[in-house]
Order: structure tokens, then C-alpha cells, then sequence
């Protein structure tokens, strides 16, 4: 068995009286990539905020790296190694590309003034390295306005890569994207493992997720009704499942 | 032609280039419609004593206008922090350093508050800060009763009434070298430090801000906060400059100032402006008043042709606006 990254223990999550996360039980290993699938309000996007420190869990426990920690906030999950891809989600539009990039980690002095060239040189390298960018029409001083869904995707994922982090956690990293783009994106998700990163991926669209992941994790009203490896189960047969899930309520699992 | 309107220069300071045009535009109306006062000295001594009393609270609004909040207490605030210096001075026997940090100690505790109340318990800044605007003015009320201060033995004369209000070479009035150069510093602030660089991403999108690793509200709080420190400040310049406190005092400046942050231009949406803009708005509704009263025209021109001034201004802005998007 491959060694452990992440691992969930009995997470709750409560908004109010609405039971988000019920005992989530849930483990990541190094160089996997495992997809979250469900319905609208299963609660993937709260178990992924979990895990980047936007939301705080009521109860339960957490490891990284065999250590247990408590994620308080996002700067401290993405000092652990943890990143967050919420696509053009997480950028804010009439700021520079630059800004963007290093906005909550800028590179600063002591006194805590930006070095703006150097952002800017590094923002440069990221964009012609990880991104690929050649269009004359973008720049580092581009407002992110300007930019297309797939570019904006780009910024995001050449961000990640930049910070090197050991985990990547995509919140629907193929929404609104055209086909080229889409394609673009899986590949980037493939390559992570040839890295030994891990990802996280949330998707709608169980096509995607399947080409891309090695193992699956349904979700249904805060709980965990299901787990598959990709070898365990086809395209056809995790479709199925979906659907009897949503005419149902329930899942079979019968491995 | 076209290559200048287009350099990288023009197009990222639309904003900077049409107020200093407007700033331009207005001065040359003033010099050549009243060329016998704006050819002479004295009109511009009176510009640069009486700017500076607004001019720093509206730089320092910039930064909470920018988060897309607003901040209507601050006259109030100005109120009862200079109050607060006025008692302690008076009662010290003209002890300054007490006096100046208890008095912004307050105004700082007073933004706190403001900020707490929009980020903790989730009230809209407009509606909180009404609150706040009649409470702080209240309190003054409650506790002068109604009466002024004078601080003519506590200050007049002293070393920090010159640093304060004195004439540099018997000519520039030193509040407008403390508004120059504050208006310096905070524009670097906002352009190049974390803090102004998390405010225009905390008023850009919220949101985005929080899932970026920004704290929003530490971000928020502090604006309010700085906001705070320098109403307070301004009342100590006013005081200085009139060495009297009187129980209405900042409750006038509310309209100006954060006229001069809009027709400055930045956007009351949040996410873009400027200092400097604003800078060029204190000089632009700083001196209304008398110029259009130079130019001959009387009194009851000033509130028209300052509304005439504010909506040229932002409509300007916003098909600068349109057009980019």
C-alpha cells in the first residue's frame, strides 16, 4: 500500500442546523488522485473548504503526513502543502495578473512593502513555464478581466504548481470550459502524478472524472455511500450508480 | 498621437490623467475669470490652511471606499476626539504627548468599533456608521453640554502648535506639507504594501479575497481603524489651526470629503482608485467655494456647481468603465 497524504477522521460539519458533514471517513494517499462526485448539496465543496481551511470542522480529526494537525486557516493549509484551485473563482478581476498570482503570499520586505519587480519576474516565468503563454495580448500587468475561462484556468493551475505544494484541491476544474480547454486541464491533473502530487478533484461531469481519477468518492447528504477504485468499476457501472443514487436515495455496494 | 493615447502609461491611469485634466481645466477657469485674485499669493495661503482639515480624512476614506464600505461617522468621530484633546490639554496644563495619544487612541477605538460591528456582527457599513455617526456626536453633546473649549494658553505659541499649524518660510501653511506628505505615504501604502494590496482584493471580490488566504476581516477592521486615527488627527490640526474646540466641530465635513474621494475616482464598487485622485478631489472641492465666489458669481452658485462638478466627474468614470468592460 502507498503512503498515506491525508487522512480524515469522523469529520461533522454543522451550518446552523443544517448537518453538512456527517463522520467523514476519508484517506488520500501520495501520487492518487481522487475524485469527489455527488449532487448538489452532498457536501463536496464544504469537505474540500475542510481541507483548505476556509471552514473549520466541528469535530473530528485530521492528519497530514501522519501528523495530526488542525487546518485554522488557508495561509496555514498552503504553508502545510496545501493548494487550492477554485478556478476563476479565487481570482479577483480587475487586479493585475501579478497581483493575482501572489495575492495572500506576496513577496514583501520586512516592512512589509511588495517587491514588485520581483513578483512580477517571477509571475512572468510562471506564465511562459507552467502555463504556456505566448499571446502578446496577456501580460503579468493584464487585469484578469481581460482573460478567457481556460486562461483564467491556467493562472490558477500555474499557480499551484509554482508553490509547489504536495496536495491540489480542484474545485470544478472543467465548469464552463470548452472541449480544448477541458483536455488542457485533465492532462494537467494527470501530470501531477508523475510528480507524486496528489489532487482532489470535485466534478459534475463523471466523464471527466473518470478518465482522470484513480479512485472515487461518492457523497450523498454529508456522507460517505460510496467508494471505487478504478479498476473495481467502468464508466457504465459508475454512471449507473450515480443514478440509482439519485433515483433512490440509496447505493449498492456490493464489492 | 494615437501611440501616446494607447502607451501601457495612459491606459492604466485613465483614471489619474482625466481628474488632473478637470483639476487643470477648473484652475485655468479660476485664473482667467479672476486673474486679479489668482495672480497673488494669498488665495492659495487660504487654500493650503483650510484643505488639509478634510483632505487627510478623505485620503485615509480612500481605503475604506476601495473595500466597497463607507464610513459616515467619521465627522462625529472628529467630534468627540477632539474634545477628548481639548480636556486633556486644557486639564494637564498643555501636555501634549497625553493629550495626542489619548485623543487618537479613541478615534482609533472608534473605528474599532465600526469595524467590529460590519465584520462580526454583519451590519452594512452605511447603517452601522449612521449609528455611530449619533452616537459619537452625542456623546459630545452629552459631555461638553454644549459649550466650547479654548486652548489658546494650553497652545498657542508652543513647539507642537508650530509643528502642526506654523508657516513654513512665513508662507506654506504646515498642515498642507503634513497633507503632501501623507498623501505620499498612504499612496504608497496603497499601491505597494500587503495592506493596500489586500484591500483592493477584499473590495475586488470578497469572496475570491478569503479563498486566497486573505483575512477579509482583519483586512476591514483595520481600515476602519486607520480611518479612525486620522479623524482624529484631523480635529487636532483644526484645533490647532482655531485653537478652539466647538461642539459641532467635523460635522461639516462629511459631504466634502467624500465628494473629493468620488470625484477622485475611486470606485464606490469597490477594487479600484486612488490616492492621488483623491488628492486632486481635495483640490477640486477644496476650492469651490471661493473661486466660483472670485469669479463673481454669488454665494448661492457654490452647492450648484459643485453638484455640476461631482456628476461631470463620475460619469466620466463610469464610461471609462463601460468602455473597459
Amino acid at each position: 500500500m502507498s503512503e498515506q497524504l491525508l487522512k480524515l477522521e469522523n469529520i461533522y460539519k454543522d451550518f446552523g442546523n443544517v448537518k453538512v458533514l456527517k463522520d467523514i471517513n476519508i484517506t488520500i494517499n501520495k501520487g492518487e488522485v481522487v475524485a469527489l462526485i455527488g449532487d448538489n448539496g452532498a457536501g463536496k465543496s464544504t469537505l474540500i473548504k475542510v481541507i483548505t481551511g476556509v471552514h473549520r470542522p466541528n469535530s473530528g480529526r485530521i492528519f497530514f503526513k501522519e501528523n495530526e494537525v488542525q487546518i485554522k486557516s488557508v495561509s496555514q493549509s498552503r504553508k502545510m502543502g496545501i493548494e487550492a484551485v477554485y478556478q476563476e473563482r479565487a481570482l479577483c478581476d480587475q487586479q493585475e495578473l501579478y497581483r493575482n498570482i501572489f495575492a495572500g503570499r506576496e513577496i514583501t520586505n520586512s516592512f512589509g512593502f511588495l517587491k514588485i519587480r520581483e513578483q512580477r519576474k517571477e509571475a512572468e516565468r510562471i506564465l511562459r513555464d507552467y502555463i504556456g503563454f505566448t499571446s502578446k495580448a496577456i501580460t503579468v500587468d493584464s487585469q484578469v478581466m481581460g482573460l478567457s475561462g481556460g486562461e483564467k484556468q491556467g493562472v490558477a493551475f500555474g499557480r499551484s504548481l509554482y508553490f509547489n505544494s504536495d496536495l491540489i484541491v480542484l474545485d470544478e476544474p472543467t465548469m464552463g470550459l470548452s472541449i480544448q480547454e477541458t483536455e488542457k486541464v485533465l492532462n494537467f491533473v494527470k501530470g501531477l502524478k508523475n510528480e507524486n502530487k496528489s489532487a482532489i478533484f470535485i466534478d459534475h461531469n463523471i466523464i471527466h472524472v473518470y478518465g482522470a481519477a484513480d479512485r472515487f468518492i461518492i457523497l450523498d447528504r454529508g456522507e460517505v455511500v460510496g467508494e471505487f477504485l478504478k479498476d473495481q468499476i467502468s464508466r457504465e457501472e459508475l454512471v449507473q450508480k450515480m443514478i440509482q443514487l439519485h433515483e433512490s436515495g440509496k447505493i449498492k455496494v456490493d464489492i | 498621437m494615437s501611440s501616446i493615447l494607447n502607451s501601457y502609461f495612459v491606459k492604466t491611469h485613465r483614471l489619474e490623467i482625466s481628474i488632473t485634466i478637470i483639476a487643470i481645466v477648473l484652475f485655468l477657469i479660476y485664473f482667467f475669470g479672476a486673474t486679479h485674485v489668482f495672480t497673488r499669493f494669498p488665495i492659495y495661503r487660504a487654500f493650503m490652511q483650510s484643505m488639509p482639515f478634510f483632505g487627510i480624512i478623505a485620503i485615509s476614506a480612500t481605503f475604506v471606499v476601495t473595500l466597497g464600505e463607507i464610513d459616515l461617522s467619521f465627522p462625529s468621530i472628529v467630534g468627540i476626539t477632539s474634545l477628548t484633546f481639548g480636556m486633556l490639554l486644557t486639564s494637564t496644563d498643555g501636555n501634549f504627548f497625553i493629550s495626542f495619544a489619548l485623543a487618537t487612541a479613541l478615534g482609533m477605538f472608534a473605528g474599532l468599533i465600526n469595524g467590529l460591528l460590519v465584520t462580526k456582527i454583519g451590519i452594512p457599513s452605511i447603517v452601522a456608521t449612521i449609528g455611530t455617526l449619533f452616537f459619537w456626536r452625542g456623546l459630545v453633546n452629552v459631555i461638553s453640554q454644549g459649550s466650547g473649549i479654548a486652548i489658546v494658553d494650553e497652545a498657542d505659541g508652543t513647539w507642537h502648535h508650530m509643528i502642526f499649524v506654523d508657516k513654513l518660510f512665513n508662507l506654506i501653511p504646515a498642515q498642507f506639507i503634513w497633507f503632501v506628505v501623507l498623501t505620499g505615504l498612504m499612496q504608497w501604502v496603497y499601491r505597494y504594501h500587503k495592506f493596500g494590496n489586500h484591500i483592493h482584493f477584499v473590495g475586488d471580490n470578497k469572496a475570491s479575497a478569503q479563498m486566497m488566504g486573505i483575512d477579509v476581516d482583519r483586512v476591514k477592521i483595520i481600515a476602519f481603524v486607520q480611518l479612525g486615527f486620522f479623524s482624529a488627527l484631523a480635529g487636532i490640526f483644526t484645533m490647532y489651526e482655531m485653537l478652539y474646540f466647538w461642539p459641532t466641530q467635523g460635522s461639516g465635513l462629511m459631504l466634502t470629503t467624500l465628494a473629493a474621494v468620488f470625484v477622485g475616482g475611486t470606485s464606490v464598487f469597490g477594487g479600484k482608485g486612488t490616492v492621488y485622485g483623491t488628492f486632486i478631489g481635495v483640490l477640486i472641492i477644496g476650492s469651490l467655494e471661493s473661486g466660483i465666489v472670485a469669479l463673481g458669481l454669488s454665494g448661492f452658485y457654490v452647492q450648484f456647481i459643485n453638484g455640476l462638478m461631482i456628476t461631470i466627474a463620475v460619469t466620466i468614470y463610469a464610461l471609462i468603465q463601460k468602455r473597459k468592460n
